[in-house]
């Protein structure tokens, strides 16, 4: 058993069972961090497979920027102190077994398929061939992914930023934000915003 | 210790087994769970497990480098749908007070 098959095994048991916590754990910032374990352990599989500069762009793009996004996505949209940061699991049961058979078609059709597979190669380093693709047969797609971003970002600044009060139930006032030719809405709105938010967090 | 030789040697099938563990653990969090951004968490492991299926691919099989290719823009792809997607979670708690997608149930007020 060399080092190649224990870090396999390794590493396996961490992404599988981090993975499990972030799925039926009930407190979301402890699943928020499950899947950084389930993350970087992929990190370390894509570098035991020679595609170091997926691992590396894994760590960067993953780890440092979907799961600190999530992270705050969980904070902001979490009532109150923390203190419901509890979720609901609903259908557990049948959703289990559905996936159950879905996981084992899968591994079923996975381990019975005769890949066509080629011989191993010896790990040169894939930086410099993967910048030369980039620049010759993947040069729209990258560019169509730059624009892309572009879009995502300018996106979600736009709809983030446009901030509103939350609905409280029973009660129905307008947005926060009202016209300006009203002349006692500069009084009027912190109070209805504050009353929302009293009647918000009870 | 001896271990049985399809133990001894991780290959191809090993990495495949893991990704469709990952699937459908992603897969169960997306139709069990309940909070949007759990819902989100789910579908980032469907990628990651695909992503890994690409990569093992290159490695073991015909697949050579356009697989990194391919998990490179996954990657991508998966940065900018992350961020429209909690832009969207914001608006849904700013609107509703609640992630729950249960309660999210009406077009316009």
């Amino acid at each position: 058993m060399d080092l190649f098959a224990v870090v396999f095994y390794l590493f396996a048991i961490l992404i599988i069972g981090s993975a499990t916590l972030m799925v039926f754990s009930k407190n979301i910032v402890h699943s928020a961090f499950a899947l950084m374990f389930t993350l970087g352990g992929l990190a370390v599989f894509y570098a035991l497979l020679y595609a170091g500069f997926v691992a590396v762009t894994q760590l960067l793009v993953y780890v440092g920027g979907i799961l600190v996004l999530i992270l705050f996505g969980v904070m902001l949209t979490t009532q109150g102190y923390f203190e419901k940061v509890k979720t609901r699991t609903v259908n557990l049961v049948p959703a289990t077994i559905f996936t159950a058979i879905v996981g084992v078609l899968l591994i079923s059709v996975f381990v019975s398929t005769d890949w066509t597979l080629a011989p191993l190669r010896d790990g040169e380093s894939t930086m410099t061939a993967l910048g030369e693709l980039l620049m010759t047969d993947f040069m729209l797609p990258f560019q169509v992914a730059g624009v892309l971003l572009l879009l995502a970002m300018i996106g979600a600044v736009l709809m983030a930023s446009r901030t509103r009060t939350p609905k409280s139930p029973g009660s129905s006032y307008g947005s926060p934000v009202s016209s300006p030719d009203s002349p006692d809405s500069s009084s009027q709105s912190p109070d209805s915003s504050s009353a929302g938010e009293e009647s918000h967090k009870t | 210790m001896v271990l049985p030789e399809w133990l001894a040697e991780p290959g191809l099938n090993h990495f495949l087994v893991v990704s469709a563990v990952l699937f459908s653990l992603g897969l169960l969090a997306v139709i069990s769970r309940r909070n949007i951004i759990l819902v989100l968490m789910g579908i980032e492991l469907i990628l990651n497990a695909a992503n890994l299926n690409f990569v093992a691919f290159s490695r073991y099989g015909s697949l050579s480098l356009d697989g990194h290719m391919i998990a490179l823009f996954v990657i991508i792809i998966a940065a900018a749908e992350a961020a429209v997607a909690l832009a969207i979670a914001l608006n849904i708690y700013n609107r509703f007070g609640s992630v729950d997608v249960e309660l999210i149930s009406e077009l316009k007020e």
